[in-house]
């Protein structure tokens, strides 16, 4: 449930702010919340998201562990087993590698290996993406291998005020949620955010603008990009609805298809890798859902199959920026 | 290594026996165990089990230390631990539905924190990790014990867990069952190491060596650890020095890999016919008194056999039910379909 709230129960935050927030009130509500990871303890992680709650909440509820990716994970999934609520940080979406056989052999499927018996209500927090010119394997974007693995649910919000809604929905949620964060965004934006228990449901997209001509689809740290693409475009007199999908399991494909009803022309945005990326789903979805709508091609704008380049100066050639997406938007106007 | 029971069954006055309940109850529970892996290979190539793997010759390994837990304690045990599980209390019909594939064998009973086995190698080390320092955090003296082979100690997991365990003081009581093979690389190929227990000592906490086939030695050395546990003194490394006598799997062929030279030895160290010689030679069992026991475990298993039988096999949509607590949409969209495919009119969730 959306909670409903007046502008005077708003407070303006950055998005790593509203994350905190959401930390601090989770800890608050729930005994059986526990963050751990590497460095959120004492230093309160590296990007500051769990800063003061080791000191508020004691070393028994935050906790620094020794670092191993596998272990972070393998160990929430024991915790979730006994009945606590796991918030793990894994520092880096690109660190989260070594963690994969626990993801995908064990958290996904847990619930399903033991038929509903036991089930992970176990969060994963990682910062990922591109555009502050972060060392190499510091910007991957690896939310198409988890939205592939049966079982989790992956979240990715573009918003303060969407990052605490959604993250305390992944936190309530009883099954395991990806929580991925764009670190471009975590200081780059700052909106009003409401104070005390705020909720975005899991499964809901957003619609950040709306017009009739192109809908361009995305989510996390591209929503901007796609926003600054669309008000070009605007001023050229097309209308691009922009919708930031903030979940990619649950899809809510039914946003998605309303809206290229209207429009009938789509581009889709992700920093991902091309190949097997999650914009690749939503293409298909559409191609599957509404191709007699469609009056051009899906165009996918996205990164490109190789690894995410950690050379500042071309970086942006890799990551997806406004130039591209209005490029693509011109295309399908122009089919 | 430690060891109370000499193969000859007599006793090596290297520790105090537990007594003779004790002593009876855990024959009475490697003889439920061996006769469900004797039964097991019968049904299997009556095509009425599936493919399992076998544990006959590693109940001491197994009995002896699940013997060490209560109901309240987590058991990870992996695909070979039928043994250990059955021990916990796990119902044979529950294990034979789970060797079957059957859901019903899937979801563990509720009285008990035992989990379905583990087909992954070492990846249930750091749930025990988890499980235990959950209890820890709630304040109970629960424990959580997890098994492993000596293959599986080569895995990134094992050492993760225990170096995590360590740090974190999670009362933890880690299994190595060191049974000479992992499918068809045997331990010197495995690993340098001669001493498993010792990888212990690289994350600051106790490992033990102790001989696999003897129960009373495998016993006496998990309640230490689990009472070590309970304390609040960490956790503790096992290595059960035993012999996968059997194939890895019913469905694998060892004589492409090993010799009966490597089996040498081992049918006279079994650690069933060990502790018989003992409660026979002791007078704490008599011919007629085993004769009864073995009887009931027959009778037991039959009666778990005939109930695994009723068990209804799964509906097709069933494969989407619990991946998660409510389905998705995408989900309820694919339950539709399998129904419409199987020509059903039963109503989609």
């Amino acid at each position: 449930m959306t909670a409903t709230v007046s502008k005077t129960d708003t407070k303006t935050m950055t998005m790593v702010a509203a994350i905190n927030d959401a930390l601090d009130l989770a800890l608050q509500q729930d005994d059986t919340v526990h963050i751990f990871g590497e460095d959120v303890g004492v230093m309160g992680g590296v990007f500051r998201a769990t800063d003061g709650l080791q000191a508020r909440y004691g070393v028994d509820r935050v906790f620094d562990t020794p670092l191993a990716e596998a272990a972070i994970v393998g160990m929430g999934i024991g915790m979730g087993l006994a009945g606590l609520k796991p918030v793990a940080e894994i520092q880096f979406a690109g660190f989260l590698y070594p963690a994969l056989d626990q993801v995908l052999s064990h958290l996904g499927r847990y619930r399903h290996r033991t038929r509903s018996r036991y089930h992970l209500p176990m969060v994963v927090r990682a910062p990922y993406g591109g555009g502050v010119h972060t060392p190499e394997q510091h910007a991957d974007s690896p939310e198409a291998i988890l939205a592939h693995t049966p079982g989790i649910k992956v979240v990715i919000p573009s918003t303060p005020a969407d990052a605490k809604g959604l993250l305390l929905s992944a936190i309530n949620d009883p099954d395991p949620v990806f929580f991925f964060e764009a670190i471009k965004l975590y200081r780059s934006v700052k909106e009003e955010v409401p104070v005390g228990d705020y909720r975005v449901p899991l499964g809901k997209a957003r619609l950040v603008t709306e017009g009739d001509d192109v809908t361009v689809i995305c989510y996390g740290g591209m929503v901007e990009v796609a926003q600054k693409a669309a008000a070009a475009a605007r001023t050229a007199g097309i209308g691009v609805e922009v919708i930031d999908l903030r979940t990619l399991v649950p899809l809510d494909t039914e946003t998605i298809l309303d809206s290229v009803q209207k429009t009938g022309r789509v581009v889709v945005v992700t920093e991902a890798p091309r190949t097997g990326g999650f914009h690749s789903e939503i293409s298909a979805t559409i191609a599957e859902e509404a191709i007699e709508c469609l009056r051009a091609p899906i165009i996918r704008v996205t990164g490109f199959d190789a690894p995410y380049p950690p050379f500042t100066a071309i970086e942006d050639v890799y990551r997806p920026n406004a130039v591209r997406v209005a490029k693509a938007i011109k295309a399908v106007m122009g089919y | 290594m430690f060891q109370l029971l000499a193969p000859d069954g007599s006793a090596t006055g290297a520790g105090e026996l537990p007594d003779a309940d004790t002593r009876l109850r855990l024959y009475r529970e490697m003889r439920r165990a061996r006769h469900f892996d004797e039964r097991g290979w019968v049904l299997y190539r009556q095509g009425r089990l599936g493919v399992f793997p076998p544990f006959g010759g590693m109940e001491a390994s197994q009995v002896g230390t699940a013997a060490a837990l209560t109901a309240d304690d987590w058991l990870f045990p992996t695909y070979r631990d039928t043994g250990a599980a059955l021990t916990l209390g796990l119902p044979i019909a529950r294990a034979l539905a789970y060797w079957r594939t059957s859901p019903h064998g899937w979801a563990m009973p509720e009285n008990l924190k035992v989990l379905p086995f583990y087909i992954p190698i070492a990846t249930q080390y750091p749930h025990a990790v988890g499980a235990a320092l959950a209890e820890k955090r709630k304040g109970t003296r629960n424990v959580a014990m997890a098994y492993i082979g000596d293959g599986g100690s080569s895995e990134g997991d094992f050492h993760e867990a225990l170096n995590f365990a360590g740090a974190l003081e999670a009362p933890c009581v880690f299994i190595l069952q060191n049974n000479g093979w992992a499918i068809s690389v045997p331990t010197r190929s495995q690993t340098k190491a001669t001493n498993l227990s010792k990888r212990a000592e690289g994350y600051g906490i106790p490992g033990v060596r102790v001989d696999g086939n003897d129960v009373l030695a495998t016993y006496h050395v998990t309640r230490e650890a689990v009472e070590r546990a309970r304390r609040g003194e960490g956790p503790t490394l096992i290595e059960t020095v035993t012999y996968r006598v059997k194939p890895h799997t019913v469905a694998d062929d060892p004589s492409r890999y090993r010799t009966d030279a490597d089996n040498e030895g081992w049918d006279a160290k079994d650690p069933v016919l060990r502790l018989r010689t003992h409660l026979m030679a002791e007078g704490i069992m008599t011919g007629e008194s085993e004769a009864a026991l073995l009887k009931e475990v027959a009778d037991e298993f039959e009666a778990a056999l005939k109930e695994a039988d009723s068990y209804p096999d799964p509906e097709p949509a069933e494969i989407l039910d619990h991946v998660f607590a409510e389905p998705t949409p995408q989900l309820r969209r694919q339950r539709e379909q399998i129904l419409n495919e199987q020509g059903s009119s039963e109503e989609s969730a």
